[in-house]
Formats: C-alpha cells, structure tokens, sequence
C-alpha cells in the first residue's frame, strides 16, 4: 500500500515540474512500460492474498488512471503550445492584395437591349431580327417613302452601290417588312439592331441603334400604343409614376404618327427622369400606315395595329447619365470599365432589371 | 386673331403637331442697338487698321469705341451696340474689352452683324434724317416673339402662317378671319406671253403671270422691313421683299423679273444638257437634260420653282416687272434640286407641295402691295397651264375613327373640324363626303382624315389600354439565345465588351479580310470609315492602338456583330471576336507575370463553348487559319471530327501585320467564334442533362511517356489513347511535354496519366497489367512511338 503511495506522490510530483515531451515520454515509459513500476505493480495482483487482492487492485486501478491522465493532460498541453509556437512563425501579412481575378464588362448597349427585351418579353413581343445592308425597297418604299418623298432627305443614307439600291439601314422599320413578307397577322415583335446615317456630331454617330416594336392584329388601336409605350418606359426607368405626353408627328408609314416626350430636370447638372417642365423627346410612333399593311400584302380593312422605333443609345444615355453619344463606340478602357455591367448582371422578369 | 396667353399657345401648336422648336424674344435684344453718330476719329495707337472713336449716342458723354471699318468717319450716323448687346449674326455678348490696350466701350455694327443683310463692308451708313433718332433705338419697339416651329413634310400648307393659323382656329384656339380679296384694278392689256411647252417630264403644271409696268423700286416701307425682320427674312427692295412676305404669308410662293432684260418668247420648258445660266446666288449652273426652266430668246432666266437668274433680276432701277405665280410638280423639283444640289426657300416649299389653286390669289396679293410701295399698272392675270387642278374627294366613315383611335367623337365635332380646316362636307347616308381643300397634298384617304380628327382633338383625348401580361411566342429563338450567352460567357472571361463602327478604315480591313472581298461605301463619312469590315479585328486593333496610347498595357477587349461577306442584303456573320494583349499578373508580389499566349486565349475559346453546351472531348483542332494569325502558333476549331464548319479561330496576330501597323505590344492574341457556323444545341430538356452515370469502384492512375515524331499531336495521342477501351479509360490527361537532351533529334517526350476505372468492379493487377500493355501497344503501333523506359 505504501508503495503505491511512494509510486503516486513521487510521480506526481514529478509530473509538477515543466518537463519537455522527452521527459513525459520517459516518465510514461518509467510507469507503464514493460518493466514499469506501475505495470509490475500489475504483476504483482496474482501473488496477493483473496482479502488484499481486490482493495489492491482498485487502488492501483485509481492510481493509473490519475497518473495516465495527467501524463495526457502534460502531453497534449506541450502540443498545443507547440503547435501555437508554429502557427505564431506562420503569421502573414493579410493586407496584402489578393490573387487577382478579373471579369469583363457588358456595354452599356447591350444591357439595355437585354432590358428592353426583357421588358417587351413580358408583354408578349418576341425578337426579330433584320440585316444590316438593306435594299431600297425594305427601307424605303415598302415603307411608303417613295422616291421623290422629302422625307427621305431626313436620313442622311449610306449607300452601297451607285443606283442607291443597295444602302446600310436608317433605321429598324424594314424588319417590320421583312417579318409580316414573311409570315401571316398577328404580329407582335420588337426587333433591336444597329442603323446607319451619315451624319457626326456630339449627339448623332454614323452607327447608333434603334428597337422597333410591332404589333399587329384585329382590334389593336391608339389606346394599346399609349398603353404598351406608358408600360415600357415606366419599366424602364424603374419609376412608379412618369411625365409623358403623345404629340402629333409625322412620319411616312405610320398615321397618325406620334412623337413621344418624357418630362425632365436638371439638378445640379444631372438630368432628372420623370418630373419637371421640360420636355425630351424619346420615341416615334403610330398606327401602320394601311399603305405598308398593302406592301406585304395584309389586308388593311381587317388588321390593323401599332408601330414605334426608339433611339437605344439615347435610352442609355438618358438611363444612366451618360453625356456624349460618340463615346459609346471610342473604346475607351476607363469608360467601358466605368459605364460597362458584370455579365453576371443579367436583367431578368423575375428578378429585375438592375440589382 | 387671338387674345389667349402665349404659353397656352405654345402647348397648343405642339399639341396639334405643329412642334415648337424654340421661342426668342425679339424685343429685348433690339432694343440695345442705337443711333449713334461718330463726332471724332483718331488712328488707333497701337494698330494700323483700327480707328478710336468718340461718338454720341444722346448721353451727356461720348463713348469711346475702337472700330475697324474703312467707311468710320467723323459725322458719320450709324448704329451703336453697348456692351450687354447680343450681335444677332454671331449670338455674342458684347462686353467692355481693351483692344490692342485701347479700352472699347460697345461697338459700331455692319448690316451684316445686325442680319439686316450680307453687307459686312464696313459699318452702316445712316441717312442724315436719322440725325433725330440719336440715342434712340434703331428698330422699332415691338413685343412679338419669334416661334420657331418644326414642320413636318406632309404639311406644305403650314409654312405659311395662314396654314397655321387655320389649324389654331379648328382646334378651337382664336379664329380664322376671312381674307380680304384683292382684286386688282387693271387698266393695261400689255402682258408678256408665256408658253408652256408640251413635253414629257414636263415639271410645271400652272404658270400665271401679270406684267406690273412703271414701278419705282425702292426700300420696303418699316412695317414691311420689321415684318420680315421679324422672322428672320433680310429686307432687300420692296418688289422682292413683297414676294417674300406673299410667300410668308399664305406659302405661294412668287417671283419677279425685270421684264425689260426678258428677251421674248417666254417659255417653260425642259432644259437640255449643257445649258448654263448664273442664278441669283451667283453661282454658274451647268444643266442637265430635263430640268424644268423658265426661258427666252437668249436662254435660260431662271430654275422653275427653284432659283431666278441674275440676267432678269429685279434691281432699284427696275421700271417693269413680270410677275410668276406657278404651279411646279413636287418630283421634278426634287429630281432638279438633288443633281445640282441646290436648297433654297422656294424648292422646299414646292417640292412638298405648293396649293394649285392659290395662283391667283397670290399674284393679287403681291401686285397690289407692289402697287400700294412702287406705283405702276398691273395688267390683267394671264394664266397658261397643260393639268387641270380639281378638288379631290373622300368618302368617309365615321365609324373609323373609333376603330382606330380608340375613343369617340360624334358626328357633329367631326362636322366642325373638318370644316374648319377648310373640307367641304356632304353627308350622304352614314358616310361623310368629303372635299379635299387644295393645300392639303396630304390627304387622299380615309386615314389621312382620321389623323386630322385625332389630331385636333388633341392626343390626349386617347384612352390608355394597358398590355396584357401574357406571352404566346417564346421571346428570344435559339440562335438569339446563343447570341446572349456567348456575349455574356467571354465578358465573364476578363473581355471589356466593346462596340466599334460596322465599317473601318480600308487599310486595315486589308490586313484582317482573308478572302473576303472589299466592299466599298459610296458616301463614307470619312476616308477611315470606307468600307464594311470584312472581319471585327480591324477595329479592335485600332482602337486597341488608343488604348495602348492612354497607357494601358493589358487589355482584354471584345465585339460581338456582323462582318460582311459581300453587298447584298444577308451577306453577313455575326462573330465575337476578342483579342488580348499584354501580360499576366504584371507587378504582382504572389504570382510571376508572364506575356499573354496562345493558351490563354484557347482556353477562353474552349471553356467559351463548353459553357455554351458543346462536348469538349469531341472538339477537333488544327493548325489552318487565316493569314493574319501567326502560322505556327494559331488554330481552327471544329466541333467534332467531321469538320464541317469551322466553330473558331484563335492564335497569335501575325508579327508582320502588327509591324505594319507600327503598334507596340508585348504580346497579342486573338480569337474569333463564328456564331453563325455553330449547330445549335437542338436538344430537348432530356438530352441537356444526360443520365447519371458514375462508377464506385477503385480507380487506378497510369503515367506513360511516349517518345514520339515532332510532329505527332498531343490530339492525336488523346485520340489513340481513348479508342484502346472507352468502358475503362475514363480521363486523359498531359502533363508533360519534353524536347532536347536524351531525346531524338525531331521527337518529343509526351507524358500522360491515364485514369482507369470499370462501371462493373474493381480491377485487379492483371486487368490493369493488361489495359496498360494494351495501351502502349496501341500507341506504339499507331502513332510510331515508343515508350519512354
């Protein structure tokens, strides 16, 4: 009994002192090795008498377990502490830049086409589309612009060949020929796309683009124009409420034609959308004119619908401050950084047009 | 006539489509100018050109104002412009300013600086009776504002301010007053004859004329002066000045000829080519066969409905004017103005359509007011004409009108409108009979009446029809679909999206066009924008070029558009092109930088498509591309080994075509996918997402390295490798790639690990001893190579 006692205290006041992983590892080996002395006090168990075996072998028991503990008590402290001393060495200097990642950016144009598409979508327009070198025919006259009519003087054309049959687009309007030649009433399209005029200052290029929008069925009147036009440019804008108004204009293949206006401001040298006594004209629409209905051969006195084609860029430029047209097309790498979307920033209905 | 405000004014012509462009006060700005008159000049000290003068302009001081004029002298009355005043032909406001160190307090005005005339020869001579107006204002005082309105071409009857007014009165805004007839007393049958000869393409339909004999010729009268002041129109003598307020007015418009330079005979005819007269904008005009002239013996006066000549001009000393008021067709107007580039006020107006019926009216109007300034005897109206006008006539239905506008007006409102803005109307059953006034070319068909009714009700009367939120069409089709994802999938890549011009500058079109042919635009809006690319590199590569020189030296860019294959209509591609220049990690404290490479740019090409749902393991690469890639270190894509059509090309730009173009660049790569020549996906929902399939037995890893010929491809080892077993090699991977030392002259080492793995069970040493002996067999045989020990 005594002697394991002697075996404990000695040990435990061993196990008190600072002792490095060496030291514990001998110490455990001193205890339980094979020859140790709290294993050969194991041995001894089997050579006591009945009534002191089993006190005995409680009482060792007791003492191992204490002992045994303490050693992984000693041991997993000096690991700890080893591995704090190696994770204190493996300190880094956080701030520094991260590994770099770059993503490329979205034009300002494009986004706002997949907004306008996203937009018409959900109204029921479908996308078409129309090339960009056009005959005389689509652009012009199917459109009920004849030759000799001054409004032609109104797009300044590129032409392709020395006849003036051949010419890039003024506009998005021939996609209206090119889808109703095609297929039979209803129509309801939109049909974005790059146009062409020959004209260069800060507020035309040669290059801009158009979206027109078409529908035609039965009953499809002045009141579904307005309708569908007030719809869009609230959506748009991501406004509740918008100043507009539809004036009378002109144009060849729509009457009544309208010209539509937003209501605007400046504050602080910003333009403001929506409020204010200033008017900015941003579309130009109407009825079809029964005389394209006739070009592609539909009859006039049973369908009949809208028509509009709106500036894009102007659409951009209003949506997001932009000041100049022409810097659109510059290529500048701080301005398509700057005005440029993730392309992860996808306008979508469910989701919305902007994050 | 109207007393309403002017702001209801402007929102009313807007409103009925007679758009306000802008508004200028006339008043505030004239009243600036004054009568002054020079009391002394000096030479200007410092300047040799340049006078000092004192002048009075009815303040106790003179003021000292530094003018340039040959013609300023003392004693000279003129006109004074204080600083404050606005110069109405440059829109400056003058301020006190030293000249040449001498301070000058306003300035001293040429007819010219005042739009009064283009005279800008020295400063404005005033008669002496002006002595009493010094130091008061030189134009009369008035409180009009000019209206700048924005006519669209079908309304040739609203470039006259009747047509205005008419269309203010139906829409209920003041009232139409009746015009007074002015019938011309005439005492004198002498007329000059005027013949229209009948031929084709004959381009005047109408020509009435009166001969107005002994007139003086003198300066306008002030009201007349102001009138046309007023909108912008130069006085110039008062028979011209006339015509042109006739004009203004109810839009006919007039000219006058000196009828003694008319040499007889006076004819309308088609000119023929080679003709030739001075017109008054003192330009010689050389024509072509077929233009529409008035002429006599000696040839051509003037371009009918176009321009007069300077042969048969009127002048101050005129005594006899022969008087046209005429009928011109729009298309030979057109035709005539268009080949000799010529615009003037008249060929505007007749080109959209002048009233046929006002020859009369106008020709009455004008003589008497010539009458009323110049004296003179107006001889009878002769009229000569090859069309007779008639009014057209429209049967309408009422009910239309709601069909297509969507709200209501009754019968009666119609009645009213109509009929104020000049249609004649009989009601016949429930259909309106319509006469067409005369001025109004616009209309020939009901619809053309249903936008009057609209219009003059006022837009606002249109009733708002929300859309439906339904859709039966999906929006986008697939090809459209693939457009979107394959934009936004390179963006995702590190590629700027740029947007450049569809056409470029010719000469590096050259350099990109392969084997494509130039096309050529007919009126570019410069040299550098000539042609329609024929690939989108020429772009990107120059504006690239502007990048580099803002000091950007890695740059990823991209478009995505058409390029052109020829000239017809559908000639076209759409592409995404990127090119990407530079360098990797450049300045970076963790990675090292390296130049861009051909690996970059492929594996954005490929990873590009694989997320555009194409099957990379089917993907067939090899090296034949256009002549603007480098040749040896570029590639062609195709989808799979049938090699239909190309899917991209990618590589390095060719060294030679950057040093032509002289850009500096540490490295430069580009690619193009060729969005038309992809098969779309043509899958349904089942086919996107195979069944699943994965094996959980044990899967091993073998490394061979074969030593093969040089130009033996990694592919092409792939390929051998997949076809020994496709049940057991599931991955096959390069990992090394070794020439030089210990290797052959012209052979390579290629190292591969192949991963080995059975759906069925786990393979034992012998499978695996097996597939592997297999394998090197396969290889050896196929492809030449041995197996590196």
């Amino acid at each position: 009994m005594s002697e394991l006692k002697k075996i404990k205290d000695e040990f435990l006041l061993k196990l008190k002192e600072k002792l490095s992983l060496l030291e514990i590892n001998q110490i455990k080996t001193d205890l339980f090795g094979k020859n140790g002395l709290i294993s050969s006090q194991f041995k001894k168990i089997g050579t006591l008498d009945e009534t002191e075996r089993k006190k005995f072998a409680s009482d060792l028991n007791v003492i191992k377990d204490e002992l045994q503990n303490l050693i992984n008590l000693k041991i997993s402290e000096i690991e700890k502490a080893k591995i704090n001393q190696k994770l204190e060495q493996e300190k880094i200097d956080i701030t520094l830049p991260e590994r770099p990642f770059v993503r490329g950016k979205i034009h300002p144009v494009s986004q706002t086409i997949d907004q306008i598409s996203s937009i018409f979508s959900e109204i029921g327009f479908s996308v078409e589309e129309g090339p960009d070198v056009e005959n005389e025919h689509n652009n012009f006259t199917a459109l009920n612009t004849p030759d000799n009519h001054p409004a032609r003087d109104m797009h300044d054309t590129f032409y392709l060949d020395q006849n003036k049959e051949t010419l890039l687009r003024t506009h998005t309007s021939p996609v209206q020929i090119r889808t109703m030649s095609k297929d039979k009433p209803p129509f309801k399209i939109i049909a974005p796309g790059r146009t062409y005029r020959s004209d260069s200052d800060q507020t035309h290029s040669p290059m801009f683009h158009q979206v027109e929008g078409l529908h035609i069925d039965k009953d499809i009147n002045m009141g579904h124009l307005k309708g569908c036009l007030s719809y869009f440019i609230k959506e748009f804008f991501e406004v509740k409420k918008i100043k507009m108004r539809f004036r009378p204009s002109h144009f060849p293949f729509t009457e009544p034609s309208a010209e539509v206006d937003i209501g605007y401001e400046i504050k602080d040298g910003k333009i403001i959308i929506g409020e204010g006594n200033r008017w900015l004209e941003i579309l130009g629409c109407g009825m079809v004119h029964p005389n394209v209905l006739k070009n592609v051969k539909v009859d006039p006195t049973k369908f009949q619908g809208y028509a509009f084609g709106i500036g894009i860029d102007r659409l951009a430029m209003l949506k997001y401050g932009i000041n100049d047209l022409r810097a659109f097309f510059d290529c500048d790498y701080r301005w398509l950084n700057h005005f440029g979307f993730d392309p992860l920033d996808v306008p979508t209905n469910y989701r919305g047009l902007s994050r | 006539m109207t007393n309403l405000k002017e702001g209801d004014l402007l929102n009313q012509l807007t409103n009925i489509g007679l758009e306000v462009e802008s508004v200028e006060s006339l008043n505030s700005s004239n009243e600036f100018f004054k009568v002054a008159k020079i009391i002394k000049t000096e030479k200007h000290p410092n300047a040799d050109r340049l006078k000092v003068c004192d002048v009075n302009i009815g303040e106790k001081n003179f003021k000292k104002v530094v003018c340039g004029a040959s013609n300023a002298r003392e004693g000279l009355i003129t006109i004074y412009a204080p600083p404050g005043a606005i110069i109405p032909k440059n829109k400056t406001k003058l301020v006190v300013a030293k000249i040449r160190g001498v301070t000058s307090y306003g300035m001293l005005c040429s007819e010219s600086e005042l739009n009064l005339s283009d005279e800008s020869d020295g400063i404005i001579e005033l008669p002496l009776k002006f002595k009493k107006n010094i130091g008061k204002s030189y134009f009369s005082k008035s409180k009009s504002k000019l209206i700048d309105l924005s006519i669209t071409p079908n309304r040739p009857d609203c470039l006259g301010v009747r047509g205005i007014a008419r269309d203010l009165a139906a829409s209920g805004f003041g009232k139409l007053l009746d015009l007074k007839e002015k019938k011309i007393y005439t005492k004198t049958k002498k007329t000059l004859k005027v013949k229209i000869s009948k031929e084709k393409n004959q381009g005047c339909g109408v020509f009435g004329s009166c001969l107005i004999t002994n007139v003086k010729n003198t300066e306008s009268p002030q009201w007349l002066k102001n009138k046309l002041i007023s909108v912008g129109q130069k006085p110039i003598t008062a028979i011209v000045d006339v015509t042109n307020y006739v004009m203004i007015d109810i839009n006919r418009p007039l000219h006058a000829y000196d009828a003694d330079k008319i040499d007889k005979h006076i004819t309308v005819r088609n000119s023929k080519s080679g003709e030739q007269f001075t017109a008054l904008d003192n330009k010689n005009y050389k024509l072509e066969n077929d233009m529409c002239v008035i002429s006599d013996n000696k040839g051509v006066l003037g371009l009918g409905g176009i321009i007069g000549g300077i042969r048969s001009g009127t002048e101050l000393d005129t005594k006899n004017i022969l008087l046209e008021s005429a009928y011109f067709y729009p298309r030979s107007i057109r035709n005539t103005s268009k080949k000799l580039n010529i615009d003037t006020d008249a060929k505007f107006r007749f080109e959209r359509g002048i009233d046929p019926l006002s020859i009369e009216n106008g020709l009455n109007q004008a003589a008497s007011l010539i009458k009323e300034i110049c004296g003179g005897e107006v001889s009878k109206i002769d009229i000569q004409k090859i069309e007779n006008f008639k009014s057209k006539t429209i049967n309408f239905d009422p009910n239309l009108f709601e069909k297509v506008s969507g709200f209501k007006i009754s019968i009666g409102e119609m009645i009213k409108i109509l009929g104020d803005l000049g249609f004649k109307i009989k009601k016949e059953k429930k259909n309106l009979k319509l006469n067409i006034p005369s001025w109004r070319p616009d209309i020939s068909q009901q619809i053309d009446i249903i936008e009057e009714l609209v219009r003059i009700s006022g837009y606002d009367k249109i009733k708002t029809v929300y859309p439906q939120k339904e859709r039966i069409k999906s929006t986008l089709n697939s090809s459209q679909k693939m457009f979107h994802f394959l934009q936004r999938s390179i963006a995702s890549k590190g590629y700027l999206e740029a947007i450049t011009w569809s056409f470029t500058d010719s000469n590096f079109n050259n350099y990109f066009k392969g084997t494509n042919k130039e096309i050529k635009i007919v009126n570019p809006i410069s040299s550098e924008l000539g042609v329609l690319r024929n690939s989108i590199f020429s772009n990107l590569i120059i504006y690239m070029g502007k990048n580099l020189d803002r000091g950007f030296k890695d740059l990823s860019i991209f478009e995505i558009g058409p390029v052109f294959t020829g000239s017809a209509p559908g000639e076209q591609n759409t592409v995404v092109c990127g090119l990407s220049a530079g360098k990797k990690s450049r300045l970076s404290w963790i990675e090292k930088e390296r130049n861009v490479d051909v690996f970059d740019i492929k594996r954005d090409v490929v990873q590009t498509l694989v997320e555009a749902g194409y099957d990379h393991h089917k993907f067939f690469i090899d090296n034949e591309t256009p002549n603007y890639y480098h040749p040896g270190k570029s590639g062609r894509l195709f989808l799979n080994r049938d090699k239909d059509r190309v899917a991209a090309y990618f590589g390095e730009i060719h060294p030679n075509i950057l040093k032509k173009i002289d850009i500096k660049l540490e490295s430069l790569v580009g690619f193009e996918i060729l969005v038309d020549n992809l098969q779309l996906p043509n899958k349904n929902l089942s086919d996107q997402k195979k069944k699943f399939i994965v094996s959980d037995f044990q899967k091993s890893e073998r490394d061979f390295a074969f030593i093969v010929n040089k130009n033996v491809n990694a592919q092409d080892l792939i390929e051998v490798v997949s076809e020994v077993d496709k049940n057991l090699i599931s991955d096959i991977r390069v990992f090394d790639v070794y020439e030089g030392d210990n290797i052959p002259e012209n052979q390579k080492s290629i190292a591969i690990s192949v991963t080995i793995q059975s759906l069925e069970k786990t393979l034992n040493d012998n499978d695996l001893e097996k597939i592997n002996n297999l394998i090197i067999k396969t290889v050896e045989d196929k492809t030449g190579a041995k197996i590196r020990s």
